[in-house]
């Protein structure tokens, strides 16, 4: 563990006292998670040099979720709490661990707990209070990531608290692409992801982060994230998560502070059997002609769902589209759309849609008469369903969402 | 008419069909040789649309008497199945299919990317190969759409759902261009193989394609066949209740 320096202990010191009033504080949605049940896992896993020194299961997990060998600007690799991999590779943008970089950069201190609240619930006063591991991404100012940045966060052992605690910065003018894969290996049964990661997007600068989620179905998921875009910032995140999960409760949040800024959410789940998910999207339009798209979607499959939205305007000539869309493939289980719009002054645009429905039998009917079987007509439908549009999304993750969706088609059908 | 393998292109034999609990054929019986253009007339609900769903095996139909194609029982079978083996319909009021492009069918249609694009192209639908299917286009647009299918599977049997409603008389000459020469009309009739079923409610293709033979449609029967224009003019002239008047 690196040594944290005397000005970070005090800052330490303070959020310590914030963290320990919110150890008990249940987090506002989801269900609750008994953090004593789960230790630490392994902490002090040997780093590899490259991915081909993991064995062959862990390999294809880590290629299920977008993590591969060519064509990437930097690698990040956690197994449970240790780190793996940290690989620079394109000069001006950097990937290290994230307590390397608070050793490195003395500013770095101000971007912790800047974004997320360290009291915001338990999950985040846990975190705080269990020396997380996690990593440090930053391109500098107008660089832009020749291919993206992976991270891989993966649980290795049962029973294990992942903690984790990331920073991402795109500094002025700068263009970043992350990809994050997250995955348990085979016989990964009960663990707790705790992910926090700050974002932050300063003038002028394009950040897109791509996650997809591969847990497993003794897994509980809790990230904590949140993003702060500047002056002609673009934030996009996007997200897909496909397996069955024992439960994920995420509303991360883009507060745009910068005058024209963007925040842009693209969602997409599958709510299988056993699973409870609660995922939602937040803006925060704090500056002057800020805008925001949100677009969701979730297939009912016998699970829980709740997809939320939020767009609060607070700010003049702002402008906020939520869009969440649901289609039930079983009549067990239930999906739950809940868009919210806040408005706080009268110069501002602020819409939602939501629709739930079923795949409708005219359209079956009518793609058989172009020649498509009944199941490839249903596989199409649910393939146009969930391929939402990613704009901004290099090429190569907009691919790795479709593969993604791809692959668990059959499982759906 | 055509030579072909098969005496009959599509032969439907005391056809019954209910929907939702509807009777809503009742004993229709047809036969359409090869290389031959037929037109259905009809009053509204009269079961013309149903008919042409039936042949195509639309799945929510309870169907009892049989269905021939090119020699084939297809009564059972698939509608997917039945496109294989040369069917092909436009529908009056294709379903708009969110997420699934009109690109997508065509190439599932085994059309190759290049000529997809030329015919989009020539249908006025360069820009609509990206789009969702149906979704958000105009009326003239979607029988463009419909077109531009058909095209694409070249099929044997093309049963068309009142092709000529709602267009303007541009799209109507594009559309009746297209139809002509799907099936092969400017060859002479010997060579024809490709046939045709054209639902039209007041006959409005007919400027442009010509028809063989007409059937007229009444509450589920097929009633009257002969020469289209001697038909089309005695509705025009007396209207459906003449038939009726004519059959009883």
């Amino acid at each position: 563990m690196y040594k944290l320096s005397l000005e970070f202990s005090k800052l330490d010191k303070k959020l310590r006292e914030k963290a320990l009033k919110a150890v008990d504080k249940k987090a506002l949605y989801g269900e609750d998670v008994d953090l004593d049940r789960y230790g630490e896992g392994e902490k002090d896993l040997s780093s590899i040099t490259n991915l081909n020194e993991l064995d062959e299961n862990e390999r294809k997990a880590l290629t299920d979720v977008g993590i591969q060998e060519e064509n990437r600007s930097g690698s990040y690799l956690q197994f449970d709490n240790s780190v793996l991999l940290e690989l620079q590779i394109q000069e001006g943008i950097e990937v290290m661990s994230i307590f390397k970089a608070l050793e490195k950069y003395d500013w770095l201190k101000d971007y912790w707990w800047n974004a997320v609240a360290v009291d915001q619930d338990k999950f985040t006063a846990y975190s705080q209070l269990h020396e997380p591991m996690g990593y440090f991404i930053r391109a500098k100012p107008y660089i832009k990531s020749e291919f993206p940045v992976q991270s891989c966060l993966y649980i290795k052992s049962g029973g294990t608290v992942q903690n984790v605690h990331n920073i991402i910065v795109a500094e002025e003018g700068s263009e970043l692409d992350v990809i994050t894969g997250c995955a348990v290996g085979e016989k990964t049964e009960d663990a707790l992801h705790i992910g926090i990661s700050e974002f932050f997007v300063k003038r002028d600068a394009t950040l897109s982060f791509t996650m997809i989620h591969s847990w497993g179905e003794g897994v509980a998921v809790r990230p904590r994230s949140a993003a702060i875009i500047e002056e002609n910032g673009t934030f996009f995140s996007n997200y897909v998560n496909m397996r069955r999960t024992k439960s994920i409760q995420m509303y991360p949040t883009a507060y745009c502070v910068g005058k024209n800024s963007m925040a842009r959410y693209s969602t997409v789940m599958v709510a299988r059997e056993g699973s409870k998910i609660d995922i939602g999207s937040r803006s925060v339009l704090k500056a002057e002609g800020s805008k925001t798209e949100m677009i969701s979607r979730a297939i009912g499959l016998g699970g829980e769902a709740y997809i939320r939205g939020d767009i609060e305007g607070e700010a003049e000539d702002v402008k906020g589209h939520l869009e969440c869309r649901g289609l039930m493939l079983k009549d067990e289980g239930f999906i739950f759309s809940i868009p919210e719009l806040k408005a706080s002054l009268q110069n501002l645009d602020l819409s939602h849609e939501a629709a739930i429905g079923k795949i409708a039998e005219d359209e079956i009917f009518y793609l058989m008469t172009r020649g498509l079987s009944a199941e490839e007509a249903t596989a199409a439908i649910v393939r146009g369903f969930l391929n939402v549009e990613t704009k901004g999304l290099p090429k190569a993750l907009d691919e790795e969402m479709r593969k993604t969706i791809e692959a668990s088609l059959s499982s759906m059908l | 008419m055509g030579r072909s393998i098969y005496s009959s292109m599509l032969e439907v034999k005391d056809l019954e069909v209910i929907v939702g609990g509807r009777k809503i054929l009742d004993g229709v019986n047809l036969r359409i040789d090869p290389g031959e253009t037929c037109v259905l007339l009809g009053p509204n609900g009269s079961g013309k649309s149903t008919l042409l769903q039936a042949i195509v095996g639309n799945p929510t139909y309870q169907i009892t008497g049989t269905i021939f194609f090119k020699g084939e029982d297809i009564t059972q079978m698939p509608t997917n199945e039945r496109i294989k083996r040369g069917l092909g319909i436009s529908f009056q009021h294709p379903p708009a299919v969110r997420g699934v492009k009109l690109l997508d069918v065509m190439e599932e249609m085994h059309g190759d990317g290049e000529k997809i694009e030329e015919m989009a192209e020539r249908m006025g639908l360069g820009d609509f190969l990206e789009r969702d299917l149906n979704l958000g286009f105009s009326g003239g647009e979607l029988k463009r759409s419909e077109m531009v299918q058909l095209l694409t599977l070249q099929p044997d049997l093309v049963l068309l759902d009142e092709p000529d409603s709602g267009v303007d008389v541009e799209n109507l000459e594009l559309i009746g261009e297209v139809i002509n020469e799907i099936l092969k009309r400017s060859s002479k009739p010997r060579f024809r193989n490709r046939s045709g079923l054209i639902i039209t409610h007041m006959g409005s293709i007919m400027q442009y394609v010509k028809p063989d033979k007409g059937f007229v449609m009444l509450d589920g029967k097929i009633v009257c066949s002969g020469k289209p224009e001697e038909l089309i003019n005695q509705i025009k002239k007396n209207g459906y209740e003449g038939c009726m008047k004519c059959i009883n």
